[in-house]
């Protein structure tokens, strides 16, 4: 195995496990993209430019990008269902029992500041 | 099941795999050895034979051409399954996709954005059309070079508004290359059938090695998937931009 097929190697581990650790989805779809990157240079330094090709345009590109729009849709979803009164009632608690990382609470309040918690 | 023993039987199940993984992982060939008699096959037989300088696609597009189809309609169908899902509902209406969030519009797209995806637009393509049309030469194929071109409507939409995508995009257009591509796959193999072979045999002229037009029937294949790749990319981005921004759910009577 030559130093470069080692270096990518440990990048690949270290790219897998940061996008694990990742907790937040919209971050998540950040980290997934840069360790689809990562993949296709492995791809690439294993000496399959083909699988390359296609890794870094399916997993850097159109994955995250998939992964981003349907968060896109779910969010607005939840932001306009907490705007209409009984909407507003019947979720009462749902919050805290879907999303039990605090993180993740403070920051949707962060970026919907019309919705009362 | 209380935490605890949650716990106990997560790392009885997890040594006993870590035991199986090191024990199938001890008996793998050594790192770079191929042991694998095909792949010297082919290599010292493809040129010669189909006159593709590029091996993988010789095996892709002609050696194992039905497999491949498989893939395409995998891809198709997958295409087809979302658009149907995405699809408007009954309870959902179309609004204003320049508003975002109601009183709150998105801020405008910076000019440095709108002049470097305007500037990578035309390469972009070119890219894509070069990886499509090269893919029995070099690595690539119409499935990369497929993607590639998709991403030039992405670019579009990162560098305007949805709006300008929503007009650039020529919907019949893209359905048709979508279609012409699935079918043309097919179509390609009954005429290989037809010429007097089997399914998706060799009908055309092999050519010189390593010209653009060489390598008989897998350029043309690759023209197909090329098509069928980028419509399908392009037809699934714009069902989930139209279902994240035109489309909302009816407010309750």
């Amino acid at each position: 195995m030559s130093a470069l097929e080692a270096i990518v190697l440990l990048l690949v581990a270290a790219g897998g496990t940061a996008v694990v650790l990742t907790r937040d989805p919209l971050n998540q779809a950040i980290v997934a993209s840069f360790y689809g990157l990562i993949l296709g240079l492995a791809f690439l330094v294993l000496q399959s430019p083909d699988v390359a090709l296609s890794q870094i345009t399916v997993g850097a590109v159109a994955l995250p990008l998939m992964i981003l729009l349907a968060l896109a849709k779910v969010r607005r979803e939840e932001s306009t269902q907490a705007r209409t009164p009984e909407a507003r009632e019947a979720g009462q608690g749902r919050p805290a029992r879907a999303r039990p990382d605090p993180d993740a609470d403070r920051e949707r309040a962060g970026t919907d500041p019309g919705e009362p918690l | 099941m209380s935490p605890e023993t949650r716990r106990r039987v997560f790392l009885v199940a997890a040594a006993g795999f870590a035991a199986l993984m090191l024990w199938g992982l001890s008996g793998l060939p050594p790192f770079g050895e191929y042991r694998g008699p095909y792949g010297d096959v082919l290599n010292a037989a493809a040129v010669a034979e189909r006159h593709a300088t590029n091996v993988v696609a010789a095996v892709t597009f002609d050696y194992r051409g039905v497999d491949t189809m498989g893939e395409e309609y995998i891809l198709f169908a997958a295409v087809v399954g979302t658009a149907i899902l995405l699809r408007a509902q009954r309870d959902e209406e179309e609004r204003d996709p320049s508003e975002t969030v109601e009183g709150r519009s998105a801020p405008p797209t910076s000019n440095a954005v709108r002049v470097l995806g305007l500037t990578l637009l035309g390469p972009i393509v070119l890219f894509g059309i070069y990886v499509v049309a090269h893919g029995h030469l070099t690595p690539g194929g119409g499935f990369q070079g497929g993607v590639v071109l998709a991403t030039g409507a992405l670019v579009v939409f990162l560098s305007g508004e949805y709006v300008t995508l929503r007009r650039v995009r020529p919907e019949d257009l893209i359905d048709a290359a979508e279609s012409a591509g699935a079918a043309g796959y097919v179509l390609i193999g009954l005429a290989g059938a037809l010429a007097g072979g089997a399914f998706l045999d060799n009908f055309l002229p092999l050519g010189q090695p390593g010209a653009l037009l060489s390598a008989g029937t897998i350029p043309t294949i690759n023209l197909t998937v090329g098509l069928e790749v980028a419509g399908g990319f392009v037809l699934l981005l714009t069902e989930f931009l139209e279902q994240t921004l035109v489309l909302q759910r009816r407010a309750l009577p």
